[in-house]
């Protein structure tokens, strides 16, 4: 009988090695982290959690309630938009300092801007890590003790952390585009401004508003998360309910930011369908 | 004089040497063709004549005035006056035409004025006018992306005819069109510069273009001028010797006077 035996598979060594280096990296993590996924499992925890659970049944839709939760979807939503149009007042110069797509010295030297004017560049940069670095619960709770409870602390706090974050996306964007259109016209004499908005924008248009919809959703989340500390809105009234044990009034909140998403990603696809 | 070069030289960035020796004296009104083979340097020679690279070495004089000496700002209102027409016209694709066409004026526009034209169009009728030259004025408000490389040559034409500037640049102006639309297109350029006074210089790959529309052809050869003269006085040999290639094996005569198309990505 005629066997040949099967051609070893070069990769596979390394394969194997990449996964016990993987195991290796991960376990550290995992016992860092303390995760215990047996305690789910312990019987009292179990139950405590399928009492917890069972109060969601049915969500609450009492008349008083639906009008104070209305009101607090109301106020999230506030929250969030006017976070996001502080942020992008703060985003869109920094954005277009930060950015290199719009370098004049860049014109004539192959795309490269001149040294100085990418040290310019810095600075602006610098700041948009800035303000993205530190979380907005941070800055919500700084925002609390300086201005009190309520919604301004939250919507300060969306401000600067998106600000920072819309910046830094806007000016990739901004050079991830087609950069001929805006050159030519530079090259023609135009302003930088101009140019911009005639050669850059059009390019650019339908991601930053993809973008800029999905950071206001998560807005809306955020601003949730920093009812807990005090910011007003949704996530207020559900700390409220939490610690009331009112189950099926946290149901109903739930299913309120379900909707709250839902609404924001159908916005988002109908923009992107118009701009496409 | 509208163009003033003596002893220009271009080094490119990665170290490429592209132009050297330019001496080129254009005068208001003249039309000039500058011809040559493939990665002669015609396009970078349009683009430093255009400002938009800056000669290693030589004196260039631009309209009265040596760009590269004057401050950024004052460049910026020189290239206002410069219309350089590109070979694929950068133009982006959800843009209207008539956008795409008033943007020429930008350079003399306030930003104000640009803005409210982005909004609604300021001179539509300017517009549909410079398209009307080039037979295109039924595109007026199509978007760039719904046409052809062709079309958008004519379009990026159109928006150097609104800009009406002093001078016009054109690298390989027709090269996506037929040869009556690519006769037409070059007869109405020719006629706008004669018209206005200004000088047009246009680089051409279908030498036959060149000889019927330009009265004066330059030849550019591996970065070099390799001859400057009058159509008429233009033997059959010089261009011979102007796209001789050592590589390719061609029967002499006949590659000059082939139209090349040249595939045009749309927008």
């Amino acid at each position: 009988m005629l066997t040949t035996a099967a051609p070893r598979d070069p990769a596979a060594l390394p394969r194997l090695l990449l996964t016990l280096l993987a195991l290796a990296l991960l376990w550290p993590g995992l016992s860092l982290s303390e995760l215990d996924l047996g305690v789910l499992l312990r019987g009292d925890s179990a139950a405590t959690m399928g009492q917890f659970l069972a109060g969601f049944w049915p969500p609450e839709h009492g008349h008083e309630f639906l009008a104070l939760l209305g009101r607090a979807t109301l106020e999230t939503l506030a929250i969030a938009t006017a976070g996001m149009s502080l942020a992008l007042l703060i985003a869109v110069p920094c954005a277009l300092f930060a950015s290199s797509a719009l370098s004049l010295s860049a014109l004539h030297r192959g795309g490269r801007p001149a040294w100085w004017t990418v040290g310019l560049r810095w600075p602006v940069r610098g700041l948009l890590i800035v303000l993205r670095s530190v979380p907005e619960i941070v800055w919500a709770l700084l925002f609390v003790r300086a201005v009190g409870l309520g919604p301004t602390a939250g919507v300060l706090a969306i401000a600067i952390t998106y600000a920072g974050m819309l910046g830094k996306v806007y000016a990739e964007i901004f050079e991830s585009v087609d950069l001929r259109p805006a050159r030519a016209l530079l090259g023609a004499g135009s302003g930088r401004l101009a140019a911009f908005a005639y050669g850059v924008l059009p390019n650019a248009a339908s991601e930053m508003i993809s973008y800029s919809v999905y950071r206001w959703e998560c807005a809306i989340r955020a601003s949730v998360v920093m009812g807990f500390v005090g910011a007003g809105g949704l996530g207020q009234q559900i700390d409220l309910s939490m610690r009331m044990f009112a189950g099926g009034e946290v149901s109903s909140m739930l299913l309120t930011f379900l909707l709250l998403v839902l609404l924001a990603d159908q916005l988002s696809r109908l923009l992107r369908g118009r701009l496409t | 004089m509208t163009l003033d070069l003596s002893g220009v030289g271009l080094v490119h960035t990665n170290g490429q040497v592209a132009l050297q020796d330019i001496d080129l004296k254009v005068a208001p009104g003249e039309r000039v063709a500058i011809i040559g083979p493939s990665g002669a340097g015609k396009t970078s020679l349009l683009r430093l004549l255009a400002t938009g690279l800056r000669p290693s070495a030589g004196r260039f004089e631009l309209l009265g005035v040596e760009p590269w000496r004057l401050s950024a700002a004052a460049r910026q209102r020189l290239r206002a006056r410069i219309g350089l027409i590109h070979q694929a016209p950068p133009l982006p694709p959800r843009q209207r035409v008539v956008t795409a066409v008033l943007a020429g004026r930008l350079g003399q526009w306030s930003l104000a004025r640009a803005l409210h034209n982005l909004l609604h169009p300021l001179d539509s009728a300017g517009a549909a006018r410079a398209l009307a030259r080039l037979d295109l004025e039924g595109k007026l408000f199509e978007r760039c992306d719904q046409l052809s490389g062709g079309q958008l040559q004519r379009v990026g034409i159109a928006r150097v005819l609104y800009q009406e500037p002093e001078l016009i640049l054109a690298d390989e102006p027709v090269s996506a069109m037929d040869p009556v639309l690519a006769g037409h297109t070059l007869a109405v350029l020719g006629e706008e510069a004669s018209r206005r006074g200004v000088a047009l210089l246009a680089s051409l790959h279908a030498v036959d273009l060149a000889l019927a529309h330009f009265p004066r052809i330059v030849g550019v050869r591996q970065g070099r001028i390799a001859f400057d003269r009058p159509a008429q006085a233009l033997a059959q040999a010089e261009l011979d010797a102007l796209y001789a290639n050592e590589q390719l094996q061609t029967r002499p005569g006949s590659p000059v006077t082939s139209p090349q198309i040249l595939h045009i990505p749309r927008c």
